[in-house]
């Protein structure tokens, strides 16, 4: 099939989720034309959910109604290069995102900046702790920008969503009532934090009464009306507990959809194709400059999209998978360890404690996504690790964002699954169990990582990418102890029966844990073990930035849309200030 | 010597003379203010077709008689007004007589620019003369007999049109007799806010009460309070103009249109006038009583409210300025005609973006949810609660709406 | 250059399908046409043909200089023109209609009902399975994209893997249905003298049940724990769904748990703390006193 050549275009942007849009807006402000390529619909909030059906839990949060379809495309897996992977046939694990707007539609908006330490994860504990303390299979780097680089761009992110929090250090100075473990913070939230629930706020005397500075989580679920500095309004969050996997009905929730796309569309030199997938990133003879990409269309049609400069935007599973597929930077490879595109892809270690009370009505349904009380004390390197053995911590808290029946009717344990023991067990515990959980961090491994499967295809043909991937006796370790901990601050709460629930045993990719995959073309300041430089931008085809997740080396205890959108503002000024200025490399390593 | 220059003298008087009669069509000030009158007389609206090339014509009017198309107003000479005089044009736009002498019919506005100075009208024929020209061939006429008889037109103006320019009030300030101007001509806001009598012509003792159009009711503009602009200040109004939203209000339907196309472009001055003159409009319109709350339609409509607008709207109707509509005290929903409100409610609506603007937040759809009775349930709710106090809408209404409305699966 | 075009003109119509669903009883309802078929279509793995509303098409040919390049507006976005908007756009949900069984025959669906009234027994306070509609929720979703297993990868080669690795079975819901109802039907008759599942006694019944759930039972050689999963898991679903799916009738499920429904503001109640939240749940196509109510 051949495909038809269109006009050149300055930017090509392939997939129009959070940072496509926030590139899009970037560029398009500083008077470039830009195309962006979008592999699924059109999405907005009146015309896709509306509060008329939005509050569906089959539709979305059963058949995930909003996301992509395997049968679109899917990766195979396996935990360890010993076994043969297969398909993910169907959504288990996570949750893989299409259409316009991304996961920025259907994520919680958890807002977590990183530690300033996570950011110099290798120098920081080697120098704290010794070489010999990191398991030697450990592949964790440093990500060649620091968190003091980063801030004005976090600021930015939080800004431009109306993000509702209380800070914990301002310019220096802690603050009473916030996370005194987060990074200088140059001014406030821009709005309050939320309300909390029952069930948040006794957790969070529970914490104190322990030692703890519990503090309430930085919501992308605003607690009030907000304008952002683009003039696009938001409104006021209603606690109706149907977020994660839905679309918001009433603008309260920080998304493309919310903060960007409005003041976007109206702008004659931005372009968007829905239902068009990119299949390829071009390139000159040379191998070094990308002259813009090939898609197909939703009739099958080919076309190709000239453009001077690509930015990779596609969530990162996929943004890996494209870049195997165009042949751009040298695939890693396991058994020599060498190769830089798939290596280091890492995800997110996840636990909770079950908790069933008596005579407490915590109406647990009244929630946002990311309503709750936290403490970040075992998060990082927040606590000596010393005596442990093992690194990597996370958050923890009565963070429960929903309580759905389908998917939270919990029982003790010992209840029939079925019959009537079970239908009364549902009945007697549904208002009263809440269950707080832990996010931990998950470092990279040397036997973890992306590639291109030998044996399954997509719909084009093309291979499917293989994820080789289990959890390592780290992050094992390391969900025990935050589970213990969290345990502890539960059952001082006075339950009549907890339940500790640490990630155990092998990844399994059937339950669902996050949609926290990051890594695989990870950043940094050795081209031979990095697929960016500190700009996002590839060491092997300098006009080709590639931005989103997949540039984590390793993954931090906290959620990652900050720091994706963080990272895709200071690109884009270095992109601004000096490529545009004088197209090429940005580093010379 | 002193002849010639005398000469000299009074031919260039007779040149300035000159000028002062006919604006200069070809000077770029004239040009300007043609645009910009354009802009406030709001040509494109109906000249320039949805996704059309500009004042090209061939967009569809609906009106009670049936339907008609704009005329292409380009300097076109086959199919456009590139053969016309400014004669013609004047005549077209102030009087009412097309190319040719026939009657145009008065969903041109031409019983509303009649008020505007001749100067001002040239300056829109220079500024339309300054358009790209499109071929693109119209028939405007497609009303179906007998209206589509323009000798008709005869009679009608004689009982529903009086031609003049438009009057200073000279006990008036100079800002409201410009914010006159303005409103009684080239805005020609009566077109759409004054009611109509059976055969189409303004109802004229009833100034701006409201007025049903296609399939939405633009809202009473007079100093009532409850059914008016009683409650907005000055600078209510002309924000509302300028952004297409204030904090009562965003503009939606076919005002998102005049807001976006016409007001929105106008200058500070030339809004704050409109909205200081539109402040002394005297109240007009009847009153109602309240429904009370316990009748099984208020019952009814609270319970579908509280579980389907109020996560938007909020419970006591407050609304959140910028993103939901008042709807509690809100003269909108309280007009004496429900049928902007079932329109939204059945078809969903989406508000204006401007500029200044930008969000345009759109209400969905409910057509596929609510039963005609559901629906006039919760509009009837919506006016009488928290202290509103409009007639309650019936469901043979909801039920004629649905049919009505365009883009109904 | 007039700006963008705002309300309600169609300008920018998105090729989507205009059909909102109706509800059964809405007076405006229409009879189930293609359009509910093809509504489960449209969610599944075949690329549609990109529908491109006939005015957004002239509007690009009419603009763009190389006319081509017009097929490549897949949704009708037209640069600078702000959000895309029309009337009546939507994706309303595809409301379950009541009638006769779509998949299941008269056996199965008896079967069904009986299994599913046995996992989720009825008691004075609150209905069981089959009373709150699990089996006809069942029913209408193997009669549609998650019976057909539309959307999920369905590619060979099929291979048995590791637990971690998740379903890999070639078999769809429905199939996997079919086939077990009928082994257990068969099962049935040779055991208990001809009867099937539904002529049994309840504590017959809960022993087979229970039999399936622990792998102690085998029907035509295999184990039925995964069946049994499955059918569990479905007749959960079908329990708490909203009730356009046919299941939870009268809300009847949420009704015993104290869950509100589809509600969307909780605005006055999350700071009102160990208060039992009053207002009766409300579902997807409303409640009772959604209907004018006789004073």
């Amino acid at each position: 099939m051949t495909a038809t050549k269109l006009p050149a275009t300055d930017i090509v942007i392939i997939g129009l989720g959070w940072t496509g849009s926030i590139v899009a807006e970037s560029l398009t402000a500083a008077g470039l034309n830009v195309v962006a390529i979008e592999r699924g619909p059109w999405r907005d909030t009146a015309t896709d959910f509306p509060p008329d059906y939005a509050p569906d839990e089959l539709r979305y949060a059963v058949r995930y109604d909003l996301m992509l379809r395997p049968a679109q495309t899917t990766l195979t897996f396996r935990n360890n290069p010993s076994q043969t992977a297969l398909p993910i046939r169907s959504w288990g694990s996570f949750l893989l995102p299409n259409g316009v707007g991304g996961a920025g539609v259907h994520w919680n908006a958890e807002t977590w900046r990183f530690l300033p330490t996570d950011f110099v994860l290798k120098t920081h504990l080697t120098q704290r702790y010794g070489a010999n303390f990191l398991p030697p299979d450990m592949t964790i780097q440093d990500w060649g920008v620091t968190y003091d680089e980063l801030e004005p761009h976090y600021d930015r992110f939080e800004y431009l969503c109306g993000t509702s929090g209380t800070a914990g250090n301002l310019k220096g100075e802690k603050q009473p009532f916030g996370n005194p473990f987060e990074g200088v913070r140059s001014r406030p939230y821009p709005t309050p934090a939320q309300k909390q629930p029952y069930g948040p706020v006794l957790w969070a005397e529970a914490a104190k009464q322990m030692g703890h500075q519990p503090f309430p989580q930085p919501s992308g679920n605003l607690s009030e009306g907000y304008t952002n500095p683009l003039g696009v309004t938001l409104g006021p969050c209603t606690y109706c507990g149907f977020c994660e996997r839905f679309g918001c009905g009433n603008y309260s929730k920080a998304s493309p959809q919310t903060t960007i796309l409005p003041v976007l569309m109206r702008r004659a030199n931005f372009e968007a194709r829905t239902h068009c997938e990119v299949t390829r990133i071009n390139l000159d003879n040379t191998g070094k400059r990308a002259t813009g990409v090939t898609y197909v269309d939703s009739e099958g049609k080919e076309w190709l999209q000239p453009a001077d400069m690509v930015f990779l935007c596609a969530f990162q599973m996929f943004n890996v998978q494209l870049l195997l597929l165009s042949g751009i930077g040298q695939p890693y490879d396991v058994t020599t360890g060498k190769g830089v595109i798939g290596r280091n892809y890492a995800y997110q270690v996840t636990s909770n404690v079950q908790s069933f009370f008596d005579n407490k009505i915590f109406n647990p349904f009244i929630a946002s996504g990311s309503i709750g009380m936290c403490i970040d004390d075992f998060n990082g390197d927040n606590f000596d690790h010393g005596p442990h053995g093992f690194v990597g911590g996370g958050y923890m808290g009565m963070v429960q964002p929903n309580a759905r029946p389908i998917e939270m009717t919990p029982v003790p344990p010992g209840t029939p699954q079925w019959g009537a023991p079970w239908k009364k067990a549902v009945k007697d515990n549904y208002l009263s169990t809440i269950l707080p959980a832990t996010h931990g961090s998950c470092y990279s491994y040397r036997d973890v990582y992306l590639d291109l499967d030998p044996t399954y295809k997509d719909r084009f043909g093309r291979p499917l990418m293989r994820l080789t991937f289990d959890f390592h006796e780290n992050e094992l370790k390391m969900s025990q102890f935050l589970t213990d901990r969290l345990a502890e601050i539960v059952q001082s709460m006075g339950p009549r029966q907890i339940v500790k629930n640490p990630r155990k045993g092998h990844y399994n990719i059937v339950p669902y844990q996050t949609t926290h995959t990051v890594g695989g073309a990870i950043m940094g300041t050795d081209r031979t073990t990095s697929a960016l430089n500190r700009y996002l931008q590839s060491w092997d085809v300098p006009n080709l930035f590639v931005m989103g997740a997949s540039a984590f080396p390793q993954n931090p205890g906290y959620n990652p849309t900050d720091t994706v959108a963080a990272l895709c503002y200071w690109s884009l000024d270095a992109v601004h200030n000096q490529y545009l200025k004088n197209p090429g490399p940005l580093v010379h390593a | 010597m002193r002849c010639v220059l005398f000469a000299i003298a009074l031919s260039l008087f007779s040149v300035a003379a000159a000028h002062a009669q006919f604006p200069d069509k070809q000077s770029f000030e004239v040009i300007e203010h043609g645009g910009y009158m354009a802009s406030a007389a709001d040509c494109a609206a109906c000249h320039t077709a949805p996704g059309g090339q500009p004042f090209a014509g061939g967009g569809a009017l609906e009106t009670p008689f049936g339907t008609l198309l704009a005329p292409n107003i380009t300097p076109d000479v086959a199919t456009g007004i590139g053969a016309w005089t400014d004669e013609d044009f004047v005549n077209a736009v102030q009087n009412g007589i097309g190319h040719g002498g026939a009657h145009l019919y008065p969903a041109m506005p031409y019983t509303y620019y009649t008020r505007m100075t001749r100067d001002d009208v040239i300056a829109v024929r220079a500024f339309l003369d300054t358009v790209r020209p499109i071929r693109n061939e119209v028939h405007p006429n497609q009303l179906p007999f007998p209206f589509n008889q323009r000798e008709a037109m005869t009679g009608w103006n004689a009982l529903y049109f009086r031609p003049g320019l438009f009057k200073p009030d000279a006990g008036q300030s100079a800002e409201w007799n410009r914010g006159a101007y303005l409103t009684q001509g080239a805005e020609h806001c009566g077109l759409c806010h004054t009611p109509k009598n059976a055969m189409g012509g303004d109802e004229n003792s009833r100034d701006m009460e409201g007025s049903v159009l296609q399939n939405w009711f633009a809202p009473n503009l007079t100093g009532d309070r409850r059914l008016g602009l009683g409650d907005w200040t000055v600078e209510d109004i002309a924000l509302y103009l300028k952004t297409g939203r204030n904090r009562f209000d965003i503009a939606s339907g076919p005002m998102a249109d005049a807001v976006t196309h016409s007001t929105s472009h106008l200058t500070d001055a030339d809004l704050r006038a409109i909205a200081v003159y539109l402040k002394t409009l005297p109240p007009g319109g009847a009153s109602s009583e309240p429904l009370s709350a316990d009748t099984p339609v208020m019952r009814q409509g609270a319970a579908i409210y509280l579980d389907q607008c109020a996560a938007c709207h909020t419970a006591n109707g407050a609304g959140i300025v910028g993103l939901f509509p008042r709807l509690n005290g809100s003269s909108l929903v309280q007009q004496r005609d429900a049928t902007s409100l079932i329109h939204v409610v059945l078809a969903g609506s989406r508000a204006v973006a401007t500029d200044a603007a930008p969000t345009g937040p759109a209400m969905p759809s409910f057509a596929w949810k609510l039963s005609n009775d559901q629906v006039a349930a919760v509009v009837t709710y919506i006016r009488n609660a928290w202290g509103n106090a409009a007639p309650a809408a019936a469901d043979g209404a909801v039920q004629k709406l649905r049919t009505a409305l365009p883009g109904n699966p | 250059m007039p700006a963008a075009q705002s309300g309600d003109t169609a300008t920018n119509a998105r090729p989507r399908r205009s059909g909102p669903r109706l509800m059964a009883n809405s007076p405006a309802a229409k009879s189930p046409s293609a359009r509910a078929a093809a509504a489960q279509d449209r969610r599944g793995a075949e690329a549609r043909p990109g529908v491109i509303g006939r005015r957004a098409l002239l509007i690009s040919t009419a603009l763009l200089l190389v006319t081509r390049a017009a097929e490549a507006y897949a949704e009708g976005l037209l640069p600078g023109s702000g959000m895309p908007w029309r009337p009546f756009a939507g994706e309303p949900p595809d409301i379950a209609k009541p009638g006769p069984w779509i998949f299941f025959t008269p056996e199965e669906g008896a079967a069904i009902e009986a299994l599913v009234d046995r996992l989720i027994p009825p008691d004075p306070e609150t209905p069981g399975g089959k009373d709150c509609g699990c089996a006809a929720f069942i029913d209408r979703q193997l009669a549609g994209s998650y019976g057909s297993a539309r959307g999920l990868y369905m590619s060979p080669p099929f291979a048995q893997g590791t637990p971690e690795q998740g379903a890999q079975a070639p078999a769809t819901p429905a199939q996997l249905y079919r086939h077990m109802l009928g082994a257990l039907d068969a099962h049935c008759r040779e055991t208990y003298a001809g009867k099937s599942f539904g002529q049994l006694p309840d504590a017959e019944k809960d022993k087979l049940i229970g039999a399936m759930e622990s792998g102690s039972l085998l029907l035509q050689g295999s184990p039925t724990t995964g069946f049994f999963q499955i059918l569990l898991q479905d007749t959960r679903y079908g329990f708490f769904a909203d009730p356009i799916y046919g299941g939870n009738r009268d809300m009847a499920a949420w009704k015993m748990i104290g869950f509100p429904g589809a509600r969307y503001d909780y605005r006055d109640w999350v700071e009102r703390h160990n208060e039992r939240y009053p207002h009766p749940p409300v579902a997807i196509a409303g409640r009772p006193e959604w209907s004018r109510q006789p004073s």
